[in-house]
């Protein structure tokens, strides 16, 4: 409601001061007129399929772009040279990789002597995008060529397995939690402070604890993902679930609906749509947590993989292992984006 | 405060009180019926954060027999929708009784259906399932549910949108619905909170129509709070109107239009009388409430536009 409007014009700011006179004054100040500025922000229209499609491969494109240049061109950064010629040079062997100051030393001093030959190179590194599409490719089809090390596919395998379980068990219990804190005030300020605190402790810092409870495979590496995941589950579903639209809640209570019934029927099918999409996030923080999980006990999957393949300086496979990881992320999200517009065809504008 | 004295009614106009021979027999018949809601001395006090004290309603009296329509209105912020939510159980009362069919009210139940202002159907069930609602939560098995639904759906018209969800039904069409999922427990009193003011003039019409045939069909009272006083003449046996700050009963009016009702009565003596009665109880506060009455007042806004550029 408004508050009454001042009626004397003494109490009102300056300008109402003039309005006393038989004719109010014209204002002074010329209109605003013939500047039709174009504002970017504004309400956010959905994009031409065209144009949605274009972005999209271009977002991809531009850093893709950006490395390529990096690295095919030799005069952008390159810090180091590669030798393949070491001439009479005694420290140095085909293929090494020595800094330019270095090596252009090593050129002015061979007075008389062979000078050695290279060209621009980048730190081992940073491998070129053709080398490590090599090795994707390789890696994917290929199998390992030494017996000790281990197959992408079957480490990716694993490490999805992980996942899964550590997902699945943490929202068997963070989903109804969550749901039960947000539909009801007293359950959740009796277990939402307790999760605010933990959540702040890192996962990674149960580590120790959990391989001594669960041993040394698996089992603490779930756990792990459990811990990382749970907690901030509860919070986020419990949210979700408290922007329930209260008109909903009422209609069915003066339907009669009650209690677990009214959770079943009516609030948990409402934010379904918001709890599937915080379900989406919540599993590629899971993916966050899968690195650190892996590394405690005996490491495993893609992990190990990755870190074993970095101890023999094979970069590219270490960037196809990340490739991968990255890969399987928005594959699956998308995957479950499709599968959500099937799931609620009544929710519009929801990705 | 009582109402001013020097209301001026139209010269033309009878009195809103007189009532011609058919309409007082039929609020004889009327008060001779079971009292099918009781309100004795219910106030209503809020009490924010810092503990200040909104008193939003104080000493409602009001007795309502089976099968009459009610309407509630009065300014803005009177209490309307915290009166029948607390009649719905929705909210609670801060003192006085309500009963409904001689039970004291104690929470939302199955003998009082309520319809909102806003669409409250769920999104996620078609609309025979919507209406099913209310039955299978009270025990009936989803088949006959639906069965009883489908028959709600055709008195309202909608059968052929059994299988619709509420997102592809027009703002009208949802209102209906939403009608009918609230009659389908067989309530004795529906409870409608301006369930037709987001609609546009023509639906609405259209809404009044359906309502009042709805009512006449089957054994229902009806408390329903508008803003819009033609529709609570058109619609109305009796008209409570409350008055603001704090909420209390102005008058109860018996609405001298005879049944049954139609557009053309609106220029009838009584409905304008009626309606000129509800003007002078209702308008002088939202006046004071929104600024000054009297154009002069209007001098103080700045003159934009130039002198002997005249619109009027
Ligand atoms: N939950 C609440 N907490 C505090 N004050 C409230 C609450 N609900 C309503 N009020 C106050 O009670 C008074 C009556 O509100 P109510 O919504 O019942 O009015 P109304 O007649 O329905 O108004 P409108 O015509 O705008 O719908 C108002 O002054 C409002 O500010
Ligand atoms: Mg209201």
């Amino acid at each position: 409601m408004r508050a009454p409007q001042p009626r004397r014009p003494s109490d009102g700011d300056a300008a109402p001061v003039e309005a006393v006179a038989p004719l109010p004054p014209v204002a002074t100040a010329s209109p605003v007129a013939g500047r039709a500025r174009r504002s970017w922000i504004g309400v956010a229209r959905p994009l031409t399929r065209r144009r949605y499609g274009a972005l999209t491969l271009l977002s991809f494109l531009l850093p893709l772009g950006l490395w390529a240049a990096v690295s095919y061109l030799p005069f952008l950064w390159h810090p180091l040279v590669e030798v393949t010629n070491p001439g009479d040079v005694a420290w140095m062997e085909p293929g090494m990789r020595v800094p330019r100051a270095a090596f252009s030393e090593e050129v002015a001093a061979a007075q008389g002597t062979a000078s050695p030959e290279g060209r621009p190179a980048n730190p081992v590194y940073l491998p070129a995008p053709h080398e490590v599409a090599v090795a994707f490719w390789t890696a994917l089809t290929a199998p390992p060529p030494q017996r000790d090390t281990i197959w992408l596919p079957a480490s990716l395998w694993h490490s999805i397995q992980i996942i899964v379980w550590g997902f699945t068990i943490s929202s068997v219990v963070g989903v109804p939690l969550g749901v039960l804190c947000g539909a009801q005030p007293t359950i959740a300020r009796l277990t939402e402070p307790v999760i605010e605190f933990v959540r702040y402790l890192p996962a990674p810092a149960f580590g120790a604890l959990m391989v001594a409870i669960l041993g040394i495979y698996d089992g603490p590496k779930i756990a792990i993902i459990v811990i990382g995941t749970f907690f901030q589950q509860v919070l986020v579903i419990a949210n979700t679930t408290r922007r329930v639209d209260p008109l909903l809640v009422e209609a069915a209570l003066t339907m009669g609906s009650r209690n677990l019934r009214l959770i079943r029927r009516v609030i948990v099918p409402a934010v379904l749509p918001q709890i599937y999409r915080d379900q989406r996030i919540l599993l590629g923080w899971a993916w966050t947590y899968l690195i650190v999980a892996e590394l405690i006990g005996t490491s495993s999957g893609i992990t190990f993989f990755i870190t074993q393949q970095a101890r023999y300086q094979h970069f590219d496979n270490v960037y196809a292992a990340i490739l991968v990881i990255g890969l399987v992320g928005i594959a699956t999200d998308i995957a479950l984006a499709l599968i959500g517009r099937r799931l609620f065809p009544y929710v519009m504008g929801e990705a | 405060m009582s109402a001013p004295a020097a209301i001026a009614l139209p010269v033309e106009a009878c009195d809103y009180r007189t009532q011609c021979e058919p309409v007082r027999a039929r609020f004889e018949r009327l008060k001779a019926r079971d009292v099918a809601l009781r309100v004795e001395g219910l106030g209503k006090v809020f009490r924010n954060a810092e503990g200040a004290e909104t008193v939003a309603l104080r000493g409602i009296d009001l007795v309502t027999h089976r099968r009459e329509f009610l309407c509630v209105v009065g300014p803005s912020g009177c209490g309307k929708s915290t009166f029948v939510r607390i009649l719905a159980g929705l909210e609670t009362k801060s003192s006085g009784t309500v009963s409904v069919g001689g039970v004291p009210v104690s929470g939302p139940g199955a003998d009082r259906g309520m319809v909102f202002q806003g669409y409250t159907l769920f999104p996620w069930l078609t609309v025979k399932r919507n209406v099913a609602f209310g039955l299978e939560e009270n025990g009936e098995s989803r088949h006959v549910a639906e069965r009883e639904a489908a028959q709600w759906l055709a008195l309202i018209g909608l059968e052929r949108f059994a299988d619709a969800y509420p997102h592809q039904l027009s703002g009208g069409m949802k209102q209906r619905v939403a009608i009918a999922r609230a009659l389908a427990m067989r309530p004795r009193i529906l409870l409608m909170d301006e369930p037709f003011s987001a609609l546009d003039t023509q639906s609405r019409a259209r809404m009044q129509a359906y309502l009042i045939e709805i009512w006449r069909k089957i054994d229902i009272t009806i408390v329903f709070i508008t803003h819009d006083l033609d529709e609570a003449v058109t619609l109305a046996d009796r008209i409570l109107v409350l008055k603001a700050h704090p909420g209390e009963v102005e008058e109860l009016i018996e609405v001298p239009v005879p049944r049954p009702r139609h557009p053309g009565q609106s220029l009838t003596p009584e409905f304008r009388a009626t309606r000129a009665r509800l003007d002078a109880l209702i308008h002088p506060s939202e006046a004071e409430a929104d600024g000054p009455a009297d154009l002069g007042g209007l001098d103080m806004v700045t003159r934009m536009a130039s002198v002997g550029d005249e619109v009027e």
